[in-house]
């Protein structure tokens, strides 16, 4: 009688350990918005739900890309830099500085975002085809990368008045709805449909399951890898266009500063493990919404900012410590 | 052996050695103040410090393993520091901001080998939460130290022992415990047999908990010393501090050959790597009309470089080593 207690117990712990790895990041968020509602009375309006669905865009943004990275095995810390990059050539563009290319909006958001890829190409093609670990290879675009993006404006910050641009971070659809709401959700669905209803989605946590046997098995990883990369660092430069675009200014020294480590921090609350394998989408968005909803609420309540920090960390390491898959 | 073996073999083993001369030599023609005494004992005392960070770092990759901490680590020692400067007691000032360092290395290491955290994860935590701690004992602002003891802590990155700047001689006694701990101990073999392969190792009957939770805790303490070594200098402790300490350190240690997957490298690479970074730096200085941002620009281009040479070097079909790309980030 005694063991087949102890086995049922034993499997109960495991089913919750599971159901906690499916769902726990929810959980959490939905503890964090209680815990907000106790504290502060004024939590509970649209105007917070709105601030938030604005304020996670790059982090959302940059953790998709960031979960497709990882997933596969890799990691980007060249996501700030990248950032950096992007919203300073945009500028650039606005300005008149680059005489070839014009100054109208949309060619500054495809020229940026065509530098952005370049960068990611520059990423992808020492991955796949140096066989250069990705942390290494990152870590060069994370120190030249910022020294690039003050360089091309020798430092300043650019500052533009273009209506049109700066419109696109502040419009409100019906004057209500942030656009960032709806942009949040096209990129979920883009990634959620490349992650489950595409092969090249399957290949890549396949790769990140096990590179070899992929390689093996006739999975093209260089091609794979390289794309990873690429589509990581477009997500980037979105990401750096809508902080400048909010703005309406481009900042070399600041913009994505620290925004590599709080889409990893994203991915891994969300569940993704970090040597790769299956990749957690929703654990991810949530995750993406409890690193912005810490400082939200931290500015709230009139906490001294640096506490952020330190429940950013416990709350890091207290999610993968809880989802982390048990191994044989 | 023919003679391009040869010349491969010796860029393999002594590459960054040499580039490190050649730009020793480039830069003592272009700048007549560059072999100085004054500038060369400046160079070692600007790489005292990221130097020291570089060694913990290096056994740190020596493990498969990565600490992003180090500088938050060492903007807390500098404020612990200078906060009890009040007390007037230069042991307190030392030994607080150690023991505080090596206690969060400590923890470091606990999670990382006993709750299986990602190695990545744990130590951006202790990042975050470390410059958190620093932050809001101080409210964010610098603090400076006593003015009654600050002549006294100030020696020890200020004072000189033959000539020579003290934190050079502390960096140089870390270096050489160090290289005698992994050339010629058991436990350092085991730090590289861990990072190699740590299934095999445990299986040998190694402990590899025990060496990363070692590993981890040296990095904090070391991290402390630097810290210590900053607000001497400074004679303040100031929390934003030491930013993006722990990227340069893996850059040096890169740049000297040590591979960020663990089990391949050491620390006289290391020392070589962190040398090349202090020169540029100081070459960007000496010349004087470049910016700084060409510092980082043109560390990242070397490192670009080192990476690509051992890249090609490993694909030889000579070397039988499996090609993995994403096996660990």
């Amino acid at each position: 009688m005694k063991g087949i207690t102890a086995k049922k117990q034993q499997r109960q712990s495991f089913e919750l350990q599971l159901h906690l790895q499916k769902y726990g990041t929810i959980y959490a968020f939905a503890a964090l918005i209680i815990i907000n509602m106790l504290l502060n009375h004024n939590f509970a309006s649209l105007g917070t739900l709105w601030n938030l669905t604005i304020q996670v865009l790059p982090t959302m943004l940059t953790s998709l890309g960031m979960v497709l990275v990882i997933s596969s095995g890799g990691i980007d810390i060249s996501v700030g830099s990248v950032m950096a990059i992007s919203a300073v050539i945009s500028g650039m563009v606005l300005t008149g500085k680059v005489p070839v290319v014009g100054s109208g909006v949309g060619i500054a958001v495809a020229f940026a975002l065509l530098c952005a890829m370049l960068l990611g190409l520059f990423n992808g093609i020492l991955i796949s085809y140096f066989k250069i670990q990705p942390i290494i290879v990152t870590l060069i675009l994370f120190i030249a990368g910022r020294g690039i993006a003050q360089l091309l404006n020798a430092g300043g910050t650019i500052v533009f008045y273009n209506n049109k641009f700066t419109e696109i971070a502040l419009y409100r659809i019906g004057g209500v709805v942030p656009i960032q709401l709806f942009i949040s959700l096209f990129f979920v669905l883009v990634i959620i449909f490349l992650l489950k209803k595409t092969t090249f989605g399957y290949y890549i946590q396949a790769i990140g399951e096990n590179p070899r046997a992929s390689r093996l098995s006739g999975i093209r990883t260089t091609g794979v890898l390289l794309s990873i990369y690429v589509i990581s660092a477009l997500f980037a430069g979105l990401a750096g266009l809508f902080e400048s675009s909010r703005a309406s200014c481009a900042d070399p020294n600041s913009i994505g500063v620290l925004a590599e480590l709080d889409a990893i921090a994203a991915v891994a609350i969300g569940g993704t493990s970090m040597s790769g394998g299956k990749a957690h989408i929703m654990g991810t968005v949530f995750g993406a919404l409890i690193i912005q909803l810490v400082s939200i609420m931290v500015n709230m309540n009139n906490i001294p900012f640096a506490y952020s920090r330190i429940f950013k960390a416990v709350i890091i390491i207290v999610a993968v410590y809880l989802q982390r898959e048990k191994r044989s | 052996m023919n003679r391009n073996a040869r010349i491969s073999t010796l860029l393999r083993k002594h590459g960054v050695l040499i580039a490190l001369i050649m730009l020793i030599i480039a830069a003592g023609f272009s700048f007549p103040q560059f072999l100085t005494y004054g500038n060369l004992t400046n160079i070692l005392r600007q790489s005292s410090m990221i130097g020291l960070i570089s060694l913990g770092m290096t056994f740190v990759l020596l493990t498969g393993g990565i600490d992003l901490s180090v500088g938050s680590l060492a903007a807390l020692a500098s404020v612990i520091a200078a906060t009890l400067s009040s007390y007037g007691n230069i042991g307190l000032m030392v030994l607080v901001p150690l023991a505080a360092c090596g206690v969060l290395g400590l923890m470091n290491g606990i999670i990382i080998a006993k709750m299986k955290i990602a190695p990545f994860i744990t130590t951006l935590g202790m990042m975050m939460a470390a410059r958190g701690i620093a932050l809001v004992m101080t409210g964010g602002i610098s603090v400076s130290v006593d003015a009654d003891i600050v002549n006294t802590f100030g020696t020890i990155a200020q004072s000189y022992l033959f000539k020579i700047p003290t934190p050079v001689w502390l960096f140089f006694l870390v270096l050489v415990v160090g290289l005698y701990f992994t050339n010629k101990t058991r436990a350092g073999r085991h730090v590289y047999a861990v990072g190699g392969n740590e299934e095999a190792s445990r299986m040998m009957g190694l402990r590899p908990d025990r060496v990363k939770i070692v590993v981890y805790t040296v990095n904090g303490l070391l991290a402390g010393l630097a810290g210590i070594i900053l607000s001497s200098r400074l004679s303040a402790g100031q929390p934003v501090s030491c930013d993006g300490w722990e990227m340069n350190a893996i850059a040096a240690a890169a740049i000297g050959g040590t591979q960020l997957s663990g089990g391949r490298g050491g620390l006289s690479g290391t020392l070589v790597g962190v040398l090349i970074i202090s020169v540029i730096s100081n070459m960007i200085n000496l010349q004087g009309t470049l910016n700084s941002w060409w510092q980082s620009i043109i560390t990242g281009l070397m490192l670009l470089l080192v990476v690509i040479m051992q890249s090609r070097m490993e694909m030889r079909p000579k070397s039988r080593r499996k090609l993995t790309t994403a096996e660990r980030f």
